[in-house]
């Protein structure tokens, strides 16, 4: 990690430390977020983390963007910084348009909603399902093909839902007109590169929140004792420690390998796939582990285990889940041909003539 | 903590020229027939001729400074080569000890004299070594070796038996690691490497053969052996300190995920347009494992030894080696068959057959987890 993410990380770090602690987490349980860490993070200037600083972002890049992130996943934060700086900035950046400040989300339109030309702006009527934080959101912004839609709170009405740790994932009734200015044509982003980044953002919280489970199992290991001994020096405890940690190191570099793919024009397709595959399979094996650790107290409403397992299980099938990127990952492979797997993961070499 | 301490990295666009250059060279020698792809090859592909053809183009010793005979190419040049010969399932044996951990360890602790006396033949293709540290009764417990030296007059005399040594048959030379001063509290302490050029007239060697039959494996006897003075490799009772040093090494590198992937490529024409989530997840995992490793590598290049994330990433890899060979059985449906003249039945063979060497070598995975388990503060 470069001077600059570490002091970046250790700052995010500190304000989560104070803002995000088990009793803010429990506080946002139903559908609800962390406004005061928000605003700390503005001040910060990481909300925007990975866009443009001449578009209203906080520069950095993508690296940057998922060492935050993890932070964020590690105290189950209730903000929604992966919607709003890896989707909604890049988006309206991409198009050259002003990122606005506050809490923000995003979403592909799809068939459920229809656009029509009127007057000096846009009529955007229909459904949107399970827009990440959208109740909380000031503006959503929309991909719709070539362009991009700016929505504002007054454009939508939310049909609260929430994800297995109960944050929200609303379903938003629009119908407004929008005025041009917020609507930004000449989009180069397809709905593929928006879900590979969405499923960048969950991959990163997920590593964040999968750390916190083997911290929280390596310390009650530590304390709790049976047979006259702490139940870290059985060695049956031991190996399921060990086994989480490799799997979170491995999810850990996987995510941040595809972080570098992207800031160094790398196969983002490939590395975001196997990251969120690999992200999908740790969380499984960290979270059954960690709960069978804890012993039936982690499984209570009033152990502080529960937010980071529930994110990990709600997140690792958001945005495609281990399937859904194994088979995309698979049809490259199947694309590559005879002898081509070997090209596909290392890249192609390029001769020196 | 340190564990969490590993940086993904993107290699240096310099070294596509040289991953261009080793793949050509690869499959000139594949379509040649001087060699064969083959499963699990650097334990089972001994061949000289090949390793001295790497030699002759500076694709050995990398690690080495140019005054030694290396290229001082670097630890990320030498991961594209290695695991340019892993994927291709070329016959790396004979030189892999040599090149990966005893090179490096003469080179961090040898004299002056005996890096001029082994490297530049190490960079060559010409000096094999085998690795002497395995006993009879010391496995997982390397500090419980019993193997003893004792002073003589001009060196020191050896006297015990290694197992498991592989290669120990055809090599030019073994590191092996003894004791040297009666055990104390203290068990690390007391432990010394000597250098025993082979063959030697005290030094026995007798096979020990793979379930398959196959001779890598072998019982070294160490019959009051002189080593002089000249042939001690660092300090003696730093032994300890100086085997554990290779294990970042020895550890951390491709060939702990790649043994089985010349089974993969081929199988994967096979499995086209069905089950493409089955073979997509172990693609997954894989292009992970190489970006942890090759994350170590960065981390070597940079002049530290990440024992503890190797031993983490060995845990992972070897595990993965097998669910390789499980997928493509199970997808491909074929019947492994070692005497099979169609290649897949025949890789598929191999790969099963060597499978519980995997988990086995360099550590066992529950000693590896131990050590994870360790540094997380659980002991």
């Amino acid at each position: 990690m470069n001077e600059m993410t570490a002091t970046l990380v250790a700052t995010v770090r500190e304000a989560c430390s104070e803002l995000s602690d088990a009793g803010a987490v429990a506080a946002c349980a139903d559908g609800g977020w962390n406004a005061g860490l928000w605003t700390a993070l503005e001040q910060i200037g990481v909300t925007a983390v990975g866009v443009p600083e001449e578009y209203g972002g906080s520069g950095g890049d993508v690296a940057h963007a998922v060492a935050v992130l993890e932070v964020l996943g590690e105290f189950a934060a209730s903000v929604p910084l992966a919607e709003a700086a890896l989707l909604a900035g890049w988006l309206i950046a991409g198009c050259g348009g002003a990122v606005p400040s506050g809490p923000m989300t995003a979403a592909v339109a799809g068939p459920g909603l229809r656009t029509r030309p009127v007057g000096g702006g846009l009529s955007v009527q229909g459904r949107i399902a399970r827009v990440p934080w959208a109740r909380h959101a000031h503006q959503i912004a929309l991909l719709d093909g070539a362009r991009v839609i700016v929505l504002e709170r007054a454009d939508v009405r939310p049909a609260h839902g929430t994800n297995l740790a109960g944050e929200p994932r609303d379903d938003l009734d629009v119908d407004a007109v929008v005025p041009a200015s917020r609507v930004h044509a000449a989009s180069a982003v397809t709905a593929d590169a928006f879900h590979a980044r969405a499923a960048l953002g969950r991959a990163a919280l997920m590593t964040g929140a999968a750390r916190r489970a083997l911290a929280l199992a390596v310390a009650y290991a530590g304390e709790r004792e049976q047979f006259g001994r702490p139940i870290a020096r059985f060695q049956a405890v031991q190996q399921h420690l060990a086994a989480m940690a490799g799997e979170v190191l491995l999810a850990k570099t996987a995510v941040e390998a595809a972080a570098l793919a992207y800031d160094t024009g790398g196969d983002t397709e490939l590395a975001v796939a196997a990251a969120k595959v690999v992200a999908g399979e740790a969380v499984g094996v960290v979270a059954s582990l960690a709960h069978q650790v804890h012993g039936a107290i982690g499984f209570t409403e009033e152990h502080a285990l529960r937010h980071s397992t529930t994110r990990m299980w709600a997140w690792r099938d958001e945005s495609g889940n281990e399937d859904a990127w194994s088979a995309a990952l698979g049809r490259r492979v199947a694309a590559a041909g005879a002898g081509g797997l070997w090209p596909l993961l290392t890249g192609p070499a390029r001769s020196g003539g | 903590m340190d564990f969490w301490n590993l940086e993904p990295v993107a290699l240096p666009a310099e070294l596509d020229v040289l991953r261009a250059d080793v793949r050509a060279f690869l499959r000139d020698e594949l379509s040649a027939g001087r060699i064969e792809s083959r499963c699990d090859q650097w334990l089972g592909g001994w061949d000289g001729g090949f390793s001295g053809r790497l030699g002759e183009r500076g694709w050995l010793g990398m690690a080495f400074p140019e005054r030694y005979g290396g290229t001082a190419a670097g630890a990320l040049a030498r991961f594209v080569v290695t695991e340019e010969l892993l994927a291709a399932g070329a016959p790396v044996a004979a030189h892999w000890i040599a090149d990966r951990q005893s090179g490096p360890s003469l080179l961090r602790f040898g004299t002056e004299e005996q890096k001029h006396a082994f490297l530049p033949r190490i960079a060559r293709g010409e000096c094999f070594f085998a690795a002497g540290m395995s006993e009879p009764d010391t496995g997982s417990d390397l500090a419980s070796v019993r193997a003893r030296g004792t002073r003589v007059d001009g060196g020191w005399r050896l006297a015990g038996t290694k197992v498991w040594t592989s290669g120990a048959h055809r090599a030019h030379a073994m590191i092996v690691l003894v004791r040297t001063e009666p055990r104390t509290a203290d068990r690390h302490a007391g432990l010394s490497q000597f250098i025993v050029e082979l063959p030697h007239p005290d030094v026995h060697v007798r096979p020990i053969r793979l379930l398959t039959g196959e001779h890598h494996f072998n019982e070294v006897v160490l019959d009051e052996v002189f080593v002089p003075d000249a042939r001690v490799l660092g300090e003696p009772g730093s032994g300890w300190h100086q085997v554990t040093g290779e294990l970042a090494m020895e550890r951390s590198g491709p060939e702990r995920f790649l043994s089985t992937f010349p089974l993969l490529s081929l199988a994967v024409e096979r499995l086209r347009d069905h089950e493409a989530s089955r073979v997509g997840a172990v693609v997954a995992r894989m292009w992970a494992l190489r970006q942890a490793s090759l994350a170590v590598a960065g981390r070597l290049e940079a002049g530290a030894a990440p024992a503890v994330q190797a031993a983490a990433i060995k845990d992972l890899g070897t595990r993965f080696e097998s669910v390789v060979t499980d997928t493509v059985r199970l997808l491909t449906r074929a019947v492994p068959d070692p005497g099979s003249d169609r290649p897949l039945p025949r890789l598929l063979a191999e790969a099963i057959l060597h499978s519980p060497g995997f988990t086995l070598r360099g550590g066992t995975n529950e000693i590896l987890r131990g050590v994870v388990a360790k540094e997380l503060g659980t002991r």
